[in-house]
């Protein structure tokens, strides 16, 4: 299964980061969560985020797309400053971008989340069409076409017509990975996508996102599925208390760690 | 409890899918037949007592049951309950959207709404918009304190009908923002986040993903406000507007001098339109839980999942019943 590893020419040095992020802090209230996070993901990669919980992975991840206000830092995606203005004011403040530009930077990162969050109210193939149809104005005839394209991409063409609730947990969250996709973004965050399934669905949605490495998605994923991690990850980024402590390929981070708090953190997962 | 009339399970199991079911006899339970018995005989004295007692006088009853008067009291009725119930929706929905604001203005202004107008009776309410034209006789459009650009005398607008519309409306849009904002508030946070997530602006949002989830929330205790409004016109005497079912019904007994069979008639009627509104109800229930519930309907588990949609709006133990009655 190593070939997944070594698929991707190596992007060349000179392109622009897919994700940059610098000196990233995040406080909720009292609570420092994010404690200075530097990372940058090339175009095509895949970082697997790794760390016990409470490190910080989901907040680092829903900054990316701004779910989560960095309090200090800064996040590029694709060299484009996320959020604010790409200079400061002549005061020295930053300029916010309008929730409607913000929307626009947000609709070209897809998200998958821990618990589906699909639409109860839709069947699997209007979950998907929704933000096409409403977002980028698609026509429908042509949303609805891509949208089965989709579900056929990752198993689900016979479901099509159902609602979320006639679907198992893996056929939800392969619905929650087409509807990301369905918006044609850039890139895809993954926020622990198989915790919440019975370990019996665990390798149908992984299967999916070994699928989309292998196309060249840039994915950014927090897992606890350290078999993943190994054999998709191109870069492993282990996190603990707000700070990013190792990050390397694979073969590195998990089989030779050199910090304490990482060999710690892999004798309780493996 | 005792078990003894349940046969024991077969000693030795049967081939699958073939099996001889239980051959059961009911436990016996005499204190549930002594208070059914007595339940009857009472229903049965209070049928002999319709049936029988001259006050009631059910020939009264059939002759002004389609009485031109009655017949089109219940249209203005109906049409009451319409109109106030389309002016308190809309008021409602931007009060519960307002609350939710990060503005502290808008926030404050619907707070306020909702405190000033559930917290006043609705007859008072009634009796205001009825005297509305005494207080302001004169709309005037103009700049402030100098030029007037136009004018108009509220008389001829606001006649007793609309204040009537407009006063049932407000009273009840306070009802609905609260109902429409645990609506709102009862759906998952991660809905709007995924939403977010997707590019969808926040107006996008509440359209496409949070009201029509929040609808399968508000619609019971919706229909039960609808069903009270129905009920509360019986009230705009207070304005004074004339022409609804009970003030119909009123007049031929005071004319008559026999209110209790015209109380009848009113009564026949409220309950006729009560049961269409319960229908409609029942099939706007089944639209907005569409995706819901994967189980049949009447599977064990529809009622329940309606009930709590009915407490987590939390509003029925707080509807004006005293009010309705008067």
């Amino acid at each position: 299964m190593s070939h997944e590893n070594t698929h991707r020419a190596a992007p060349a040095e000179a392109a622009v980061p897919a994700i940059e992020i610098e000196g990233l802090h995040k406080s909720f209230g009292d609570v420092h969560v994010l404690k200075g996070c530097d990372l940058t993901v090339r175009p095509g990669e895949v970082a697997v985020l790794v760390g016990p919980s409470g490190s910080g992975k989901s907040t680092l991840l829903r900054c990316i797309n701004q779910l989560e206000e960095a309090s200090a830092g800064r996040v590029r995606i694709e060299g484009v400053t996320q959020g604010y203005a790409e200079q400061p004011l002549a005061d020295g403040r930053w300029q916010k971008l309008s929730a409607k530009q913000i929307a626009a930077q947000r609709a070209r990162i897809g998200m998958v989340f821990q618990r589906f969050q699909l639409f109860p109210h839709m069947t699997a193939l209007h979950n998907v069409m929704e933000a096409p149809v409403h977002v980028l104005g698609v026509e429908k005839a042509q949303a609805e076409s891509e949208a089965r394209e989709l579900l056929a991409r990752v198993g689900l063409a016979e479901r099509a017509d159902h609602y979320p609730s006639e679907l198992s947990g893996g056929q939800q969250q392969r619905v929650a990975i087409a509807r990301a996709l369905a918006m044609k973004p850039e890139l895809m965050l993954f926020d622990e996508p198989t915790s919440a399934l019975d370990p019996e669905l665990v390798a149908e949605v992984l299967a999916v996102l070994q699928d989309l490495a292998a196309d060249g998605m840039t994915m950014v994923v927090v897992t606890h599925e350290m078999g993943f991690a190994r054999e998709v990850a191109d870069t492993v980024v282990f996190m603990d208390d707000g700070r990013i402590i190792e990050q390397g390929p694979p073969a590195q981070v998990i089989d030779s760690p050199r910090s304490d708090r990482l060999k710690d953190f892999l004798d309780s997962v493996l | 409890m005792s078990t003894s009339s349940i046969a024991p399970p077969p000693a030795a199991a049967p081939a699958s899918g073939d099996y001889a079911p239980i051959r059961a006899k009911a436990a016996p339970r005499p204190g549930t037949w002594i208070a059914a018995l007595i339940v009857a005989l009472l229903v049965l004295a209070l049928v002999n007592f319709l049936l029988t007692n001259p006050v009631l006088d059910w020939g009264t009853v059939a002759t002004y049951i389609l009485d031109v008067k009655v017949v089109q009291g219940v249209g203005w009725t109906l049409l009451l309950t319409v109109l106030s119930m389309v002016v308190g929706t809309v008021i409602a929905l931007l009060a519960a959207i307002m609350r939710r604001s990060d503005n502290p203005v808008l926030r404050g202004v619907a707070w306020a709404y909702i405190f000033v107008f559930r917290g006043t009776p609705v007859y008072t309410q009634l009796v205001f918009w009825g005297l509305f034209t005494v207080i302001i006789p004169k709309i005037v459009i103009g700049v402030p304190f100098g030029l007037e650009l136009l004018s108009f005398s509220t008389r001829d607008l606001f006649t007793a009908f609309w204040a009537a519309v407009i006063g049932l409306g407000l009273n009840e849009g306070a009802y609905l923002a609260e109902i429409f904002r645990s609506g709102l508030n009862s759906v998952d946070r991660g809905q709007s986040e995924a939403s977010r997530a997707l590019g969808m602006s926040e107006g996008l949002i509440l359209r496409r993903i949070i009201v029509p989830q929040a609808m399968r929330v508000i619609v019971p205790p919706l229909g039960n406000e609808t069903i009270g409004m129905l009920k509360t016109t019986s009230l705009v005497l207070a304005v004074p507007f004339t022409l609804d079912l009970t003030f119909a019904t009123n007049g031929i007994a005071n004319k008559l001098f026999t209110p209790i069979p015209l109380l009848i008639v009113a009564a026949l009627w409220y309950l006729a339109i009560t049961s269409v509104l319960m229908v409609g109800q029942h099939h706007l229930e089944k639209y907005f839980g569409r995706g819901f519930d994967a189980r049949t309907p009447g599977a064990p588990g529809t009622k329940r999942s309606r009930q709590s949609a009915v407490n987590s709006a939390g509003t029925t133990p707080q509807n004006p019943l005293p009010e309705v009655e008067l």
